[in-house]
């Protein structure tokens, strides 16, 4: 039981870990708060569960499409709205954020209904893998295992590539980075529109097997803050670790305690662990 | 020592005099809420105006607050009056609790510690039978009382006990601001190293911030329960009402005493007039509105209306020096 548990859990872990990536990415780099995170998350699920109701494209085969409608809107939300407040203090970032993710909400409450969708029929749905008594379903393994190929995507995109390495140069000091030709606009713009790609790949794979509602990005964005600063912020690999502690937490305290208390147990390993490591297990 | 007592006074006198004048339900309605969230946004600008340090867990005293008195109103038939100072101490003891821990982190991770505390309280609270959990409190109705605090037939005793409320706090936090605590905080906030260096006790001074922005917290908390008559954990306790106090500040001018009365003075009317007109719809478009005025705000008047009230001024001071020189 507990080994089926704690499966669970990094299964989730991974899921929360992408989340997470996108949103350390915008904090990290350019010091925006996004609230607006979950909502991004929200669209990408819906983007997935329209193409499947209207084209019956698979949410698998849909995870490119939606990665992509989300980088666009990504860059779009950059252009319109944080490129005007990135230079005031960080609350009127905030602000910002905090209003685009009303907005957001309400629109799809008021183009979708509030209404709970689910996709039924999906390629992965109601498949299990049986290991000894370990039962795995297959939507949440193939969440998982996409959520770590996606991760593994964005720090290989960080590490290797010129844009990625303009990116962190940027993150650093966006003044030196300037001098040295980076074009930080375009650095900022891109970094939103990925962070937007993460949720869409994430949206899509949830989509299978989690029910899609205007609200459905709250509570994950929550949990993506929690994350984020718990592997410190900015750092890709920190999100990635602190997605799977928060996974692991959140299903084993959830067994233990009951399931009421699994956020409450959630937010208490961070006060605990930031209490060892103030500045997140991963940050400096 | 308070400066511009003179305004002071005259503004709430103003406050005090409108509802007098207008005379329609659905204007002391958005009075009453006005002035409670203007309270809250006071308190908040002690912790994240003066001593910089934001936190988005407001909405966790403002809940004990109204569930302090409300229990004790509900259960025990103890006045709200009573039960108002209870959650106060209730909530400066939380405050006390949780700063020593969490001051302990600068900026974002401090940010999102006062939210995982606020989240933790509400979680605490949807399962905790004796405050009735997830199905919330309905207060008994008496009969119209000051004692239990309770008016059906009108809503002024509201709009005056919320004003009096408002008045010592506005008076405290302008008292504050001009006090050596105020300049302390300031010096926190504007650099923490320095502060530190020149001999303030950070912790300690944060920590009284933290404590007397708790209690004023609470005291609203209380007044808004006995107005609503109703208490649920998922309207009290929920990020959104910690952000909608952060929301007000900023968008009137956060470090500033006016600046939550006036963001109230925006941001409450606006959300109660576009909730009353289109809310009926029951598919958001009010929030819809809401949401893109708060980011039309936040693009073009970054510092808030007091920071454009300001700008006006320097010109106008300009353009009058301008004029001087030109006669001589």
């Amino acid at each position: 039981m507990l080994g089926q548990i704690i499966i669970n859990g990094i299964l989730m872990g991974f899921i929360y870990a992408l989340v997470a990536v996108g949103l350390t990415l915008t904090w990290g780099v350019m010091d925006i708060t996004n609230f607006a995170h979950g909502e991004l998350l929200m669209l990408g699920m819906y983007s997935s569960f329209w193409m499947f109701q209207l084209y019956s494209v698979d949410p698998l085969l849909s995870i490119p499409i939606s990665a992509a409608i989300l980088f666009i809107l990504g860059v779009i939300v950059y252009k319109l709205i944080i490129k005007k407040v990135l230079g005031g203090n960080g609350l009127t970032a905030l602000l910002a954020t905090f209003g685009l993710s009303m907005f957001l909400k309400n629109l799809a409450q008021f183009l979708w209904t509030p209404n709970y969708r689910y996709i039924n029929g999906a390629m992965v749905t109601d498949n299990k893998i049986v290991i000894g008594n370990i039962i795995l379903g297959m939507p949440q393994v193939v969440a998982a295992i996409g959520s770590i190929i996606m991760t593994l995507v964005v720090i290989r995109f960080m590490n290797n590539t010129k844009t990625g390495k303009a990116i962190q140069a940027t993150a650093l000091n966006r003044s030196t980075a300037s001098l040295m030709g980076i074009d930080t606009d375009k650095i900022y713009a891109i970094t939103f529109g990925l962070s937007g790609a993460c949720v869409g790949v994430a949206g899509a794979l949830m989509s299978s097997f989690f029910p899609i509602y205007p609200q459905s990005g709250s509570l994950y964005s929550i949990i993506a803050f929690v994350i984020v600063a718990l592997g410190g912020f900015g750092n890709i690999k920190g999100a990635l670790f602190a997605g799977l502690i928060i996974g692991l937490t959140e299903a084993i305290g959830g067994y233990f305690l009951g399931t009421q208390f699994k956020y409450a147990i959630v937010f208490l390993i961070y006060l605990i662990v930031i209490q060892v490591r103030p500045k997140g297990l991963f940050g400096w | 020592m308070v400066k511009n007592k003179k305004t002071l006074i005259i503004l709430i006198a103003v406050i005090g005099i409108l509802p007098l004048i207008i005379r329609s339900d659905s204007f002391h309605n958005i009075l009453v809420l006005l002035i409670i969230y203007a309270t809250l946004g006071e308190a908040w600008n002690i912790v994240t105006g003066f001593a910089g340090q934001i936190s988005f867990g407001h909405a966790a005293f403002f809940g004990i607050g109204a569930y302090a008195s409300s229990v004790l109103f509900y259960k025990f038939d103890i006045s709200p009056w009573i039960g108002m100072l209870v959650g106060g101490i209730l909530a400066a003891l939380v405050a006390l609790i949780i700063s020593y821990p969490t001051f302990r982190l600068k900026g974002s991770y401090f940010a999102i510690a006062t939210l995982a505390v606020a989240e933790i309280i509400k979680q605490l609270f949807v399962s905790w039978d004796f405050v009735e959990g997830a199905t919330g409190i309905s207060l008994p109705i008496v009969n119209d009382s000051w004692l239990c605090m309770e008016f059906h037939s009108t809503k002024l005793p509201y709009i005056y006990i919320a004003l009096g409320l408002f008045a010592i706090v506005i008076f405290l936090c302008s008292y504050i601001e001009n006090s050596k605590m105020g300049f302390y905080l300031k010096a926190i906030r504007e650099s923490h190293e320095v502060a530190e260096s020149i001999g303030i006790n950070t912790t300690n001074y944060k920590t009284a911030a933290m404590v007397i922005s708790a209690f004023i917290s609470a005291l609203a908390g209380s007044i808004y329960a006995q107005y609503v008559l109703y208490i649920d954990p998922f309207m009290l306790f929920t990020l959104d009402i910690s952000i909608k106090i952060v929301l007000l500040t900023v968008l009137g001018g956060i470090g500033n005493v006016y600046g939550p009365l006036i963001g109230a003075s925006i941001l409450i009317p606006l959300s109660e007039i576009t909730r009353v007109k289109l809310g009926g719809t029951g598919r958001g478009i009010d929030l819809m509105i809401f949401g893109l005025l708060v980011i039309v705000v936040a693009c073009y008047q970054p510092k808030g209306i007091i920071g454009l009230v300001d700008k006006l001024q320097r010109k106008a001071k300009k353009a009058g020096e301008g004029k001087v020189e030109a006669d001589s």
